[in-house]
């Protein structure tokens, strides 16, 4: 036997369930039932099963790039929690050898597992999420204590998946009012940042009925996060700064 | 117009820009923000959305020497470092201005508000990484890499994009540029581009086309880098009549993780990690006596492959060479390596806090690509002359200006996309302001830009992309990997030649216009056989071992025919030699020596 063939024990059949809906054919989206052969030997990731299935079905359209959990480009919604599929083992989430893949919820789909995402970054561009800085830059890099670095630790690893925001009840029902958990964590993390010098200009911005006040503390942001990052608790940060500020 | 159709120019919409940039990642970024601040009329052409560009990976740091760790360090240091790194071919005016202007790049980062880790002083924080050296390679390790801590890649990226949201930079997200569009001077004026959401097609019109484009590692079966890696510029500039320069130098990781091929920074062993083999031994003692786990990564890289192969690699089939960190201890793996301890817990299952990571070489970066100046102005070669390229500029991965010749140092890229990226951009708008007349493109031109799409979207019969690709991929792994041979390449040639007749008339099974994926993987086949044949011609051609191209049968390094740069043209299929810039502005040019480390 050559190297190259896998003995038969070390491979089994899953079914892979999947949204189908390409706009310029199907009516309406169906889901669609795709056997795929995976190795009993070792883990592979959903996303490896997608590629497999993406084999016997050409048409079938995902995003995905790094395919190491840093990218954020394949969110998606698996048995019905949202996730990357590169960095889930399917041996986690495989039930009686099946698996649901649908699109994240919320975002009007474009085709397949790809939603559009527009209204995702609109939310995060309103939130000026870059650093604002008014006094003249040193001719080095501006000074940071360790300690103050250390308050963006949870916050710059953010990498705009969406996993968060598309499971948030609140963001469901307001996209285009409530910021969202990603862009509420974006906005705390130039907030928390001390070479930032536009605190103000950002909680002013904040104060109205539904960009921020809209979280319920459901916390599906934290549970769902691929990156282990915590939104509510940015949220309630900033909650806490408002509150707290003087009024000049 | 949509994608799917039998598109000619004459119906094609047009959309018209002062600047493009093709590809938004670091370089294509940088040179964004630098024509957006200057108020020209700016796009950024970007398959994905920017920050998924593979920039992101980018883990352990930008190297440069901003004198924080060590208040006494010098750019010419880092100079004379990177030039013994790239085994003599790196051109030294190129990396006298990158280690010269880095300083100020990286402080413009920083600015931007990257949010690199810090010392106690508050200054950005240093590791060392591996080639680096004080004094001229007389003054023992440096610490140079700038970090934030083991995503620095992800950082900077994210930094660029924030900073081009402030400064209003045109993006179209998820838009794919098919191929160049020439004029009768052979000027280039713009690319054929289309939405991939919609299918929408147009001829984005520009006096100045920037590919960044970045690297194309997914020629080979295991590499580190992302799916999206095809070589796309590379591709492009190949059918439009350029060429590429020392493409066949592919830098192979010492450290992916076995199995996966997902990067394992040089930044562990710079805080201290060591490789192990399967009897426990630190072999890189052996190999390289001074600079041990921190040799040149092309130096690492062999020393495991030889380990392996002379049996001596870890687990039941030997097949790889274990990563030690845990002697670190926890504190110094989760502060300093976050973004490490997750992919191996991930991929490989092991905590590197608790036990070894399993590693093998993989490849990582392409140091050849689309030969430019220090202006990123893209050069032809006719006859040993040198010719500039009008409207074309290359900056990133995509580009050989050349600052990393045979073998790029650890933290370089970052360097050289930012360097660059900001150089093309600084010189684009210069020229910009004293205008640019070029001839508009006649129906004709465009109709030829147009020729590879329509070719695949009228395919009816011909074999699966999946299945070229994997042919492709494994052919060159097998027979243009760490060792080389001239029997083995000759061979793979052979065989590349047979599926390029394959890659020439394969299947597009799904037509659809909206969101297909199976369209995009096609043209980005036709990309990565582009770069996968010119490799395979070139690496046959250099009959030397140099650098990351080492040769069974030619293992010495030959100063005498081959201190040149490889010129390869995909129409003729002939390489020549260029010679290699030796005269830097400021300093004595660094001459050839051995290197050991």
């Amino acid at each position: 036997m050559s190297a190259a063939v896998i003995p038969v024990e070390q491979i089994k059949t899953i079914t892979m369930s999947i949204y189908r809906y390409d706009p310029t054919v199907d009516k309406k989206p169906y889901m669609q039932d795709v056997v795929v052969e995976i190795p009993t030997d070792k883990d592979i990731m959903v996303l490896d099963a997608l590629h497999l299935a993406k084999q016997q079905e050409p048409s079938l359209s995902y995003r995905r790039s790094c395919r190491e959990g840093v990218c954020g480009s394949d969110g998606m919604n698996i048995n019905g929690k949202n996730g990357l599929a590169c960095v889930t083992p399917l041996s986690e989430v495989l039930k009686r050898d099946k698996i649901t893949l649908r699109p994240m919820p919320g975002l009007p789909v474009v085709r397949d597992l790809i939603v559009d995402m527009k209204q995702f970054f609109d939310q995060l561009e309103k939130v000026k999420p870059y650093l604002i800085t008014k006094s003249d830059s040193p001719d080095i890099e501006r000074k940071q204590t360790p300690e103050d670095r250390e308050e963006l630790d949870g916050l710059y690893e953010c990498i705009l998946c969406g996993c968060c925001s598309t499971s948030c009840p609140s963001f469901w029902w307001n996209p285009d009012k409530f910021l969202g958990p990603a862009a509420l964590l974006q906005s705390w993390r130039f907030i928390a940042d001390s070479r930032d010098e536009a605190t103000e200009e950002r909680l002013d911005d904040l104060e109205d009925a539904f960009s921020l006040y809209r979280c319920h503390g459901i916390m599906n942001c934290v549970s769902v996060c691929p990156k282990g990052l915590n939104p509510t608790e940015a949220i309630s940060n900033i909650r806490n700064k408002l509150l707290t500020r003087e009024k000049a | 117009m949509l994608v799917n159709e039998i598109i000619n120019a004459k119906d094609l919409p047009v959309m018209e820009f002062d600047g493009i940039i093709v590809g938004g990642g670091g370089a294509g970024m940088r040179a964004s923000l630098q024509l957006a601040e200057s108020g020209l009329n700016t796009a950024v052409i970007s398959k994905v959305f920017p920050t998924r560009s593979h920039t992101v990976s980018a883990q352990g740091g930008i190297t440069c020497a901003i004198q924080s760790d060590d208040p006494d360090d010098d750019w010419r240091w880092h100079m004379f470092d990177t030039v013994k790194g790239s085994d003599y071919i790196g051109d030294q005016e190129a990396i006298e201005y990158m280690c010269s202007e880095g300083p100020k790049a990286v402080f413009e980062l920083e600015h931007m508000g990257l949010p690199f880790s810090r010392t106690e002083e508050g200054r950005i924080y240093q590791r060392p990484f591996g080639g680096q050296s004080k004094d001229y390679g007389k003054g023992g390790q440096a610490t140079r890499t700038c970090a934030a801590a083991d995503r620095t890649g992800h950082s900077l990226l994210h930094t660029l994009y924030q900073a081009n949201l402030k400064a209003g930079t045109n993006f179209l997200n998820e838009w794919f540029a098919v191929d160049l569009v020439l004029n009768t001077d052979k000027a280039v004026v713009g690319v054929i581009a289309f939405k991939i959401e919609t299918g929408e097609i147009y001829y984005i019109k520009s006096k100045a086309t920037v590919l960044a484009t970045g690297g194309a590692g997914r020629i080979y079966a295991s590499t580190t880098n992302a799916l999206i890696n095809s070589g796309d510029g590379i591709g492009m500039a190949l059918r439009a009549g350029m060429p590429v320069q020392d493409i066949e130098m592919w830098q192979f990781h010492p450290t992916g993780i076995h199995g996966a091929g997902t990067l394992v920074t040089e930044g562990c062993r710079g805080e201290g990690g060591y490789l192990l083999n399967k009897d426990g031994e630190r072999f890189m003692e052996r190999y390289a006596p001074n600079a041990k786990d921190l040799a040149s990564r092309d130096v690492v890289a062999r020393s495991m492959a030889l380990e392996i192969l002379e049996g001596r690699g870890c687990g039941p089939n030997a097949d790889h060479i274990f990563l030690r960190l845990d002697h670190l201890g926890p504190e110094v793996v989760h502060k300093r390596l976050p973004g490490i301890t997750e992919l191996s817990k991930t991929f490989a299952g092991v905590d590197p806090a608790v036990q070894p990571i399993p590693v093998v070489p993989t490849c990582h970066y392409m140091m050849g690509g689309i030969p430019t100046n220090i202006n990123g102005q893209v050069i032809s070669v006719q006859n040993g002359e040198d010719t500039i390229i009008d409207g074309l500029y290359a900056a990133g991965e995509v580009a050989c200006v050349s600052v990393h010749g045979g073998n790029r140092l650890g933290g370089n890229s970052l360097l050289d996309l930012v360097v660059f990226g900001r150089a093309a951009g600084l010189y684009i708008e210069e020229t910009m302001k004293q205008g640019v007349e070029l001839k508009n493109a006649s129906h004709d031109d465009i109709d030829k830009a147009l020729e590879r799409l329509n070719k695949l979207n009228a395919s009816t019969e011909g074999d699966q992309v999946s299945v070229l690709k994997e042919k492709m991929q494994q052919n060159m792994q097998n027979n243009f990997g760490v060792f080389r041979r001239g029997d083995l390449m000759e061979k793979g040639i052979d065989e590349l030649a047979k599926t390029r007749e394959e890659v020439d008339s394969m299947y597009l099974q799904d037509k659809s216009a909206t969101f297909n994926t199976a369209r995009i993987e096609a043209l980005e086949m036709q990309n990565l056989f582009e770069v996968a044949e010119a490799t395979a011609i070139t690496a046959n051609e250099r009959k030397e071992s140099r650098g990351a191209h080492a040769r069974d049968d030619f293992t010495e390094r030959d100063d005498e025919n081959w201190l040149k740069h490889s010129i390869y043209y995909a129409e003729t299929k002939e390489v020549s030699k260029r010679d290699v810039n030796y005269r830097p502005k400021t300093v004595q040019a660094f001459q050839p020596m051995v290197r050991s480390y």
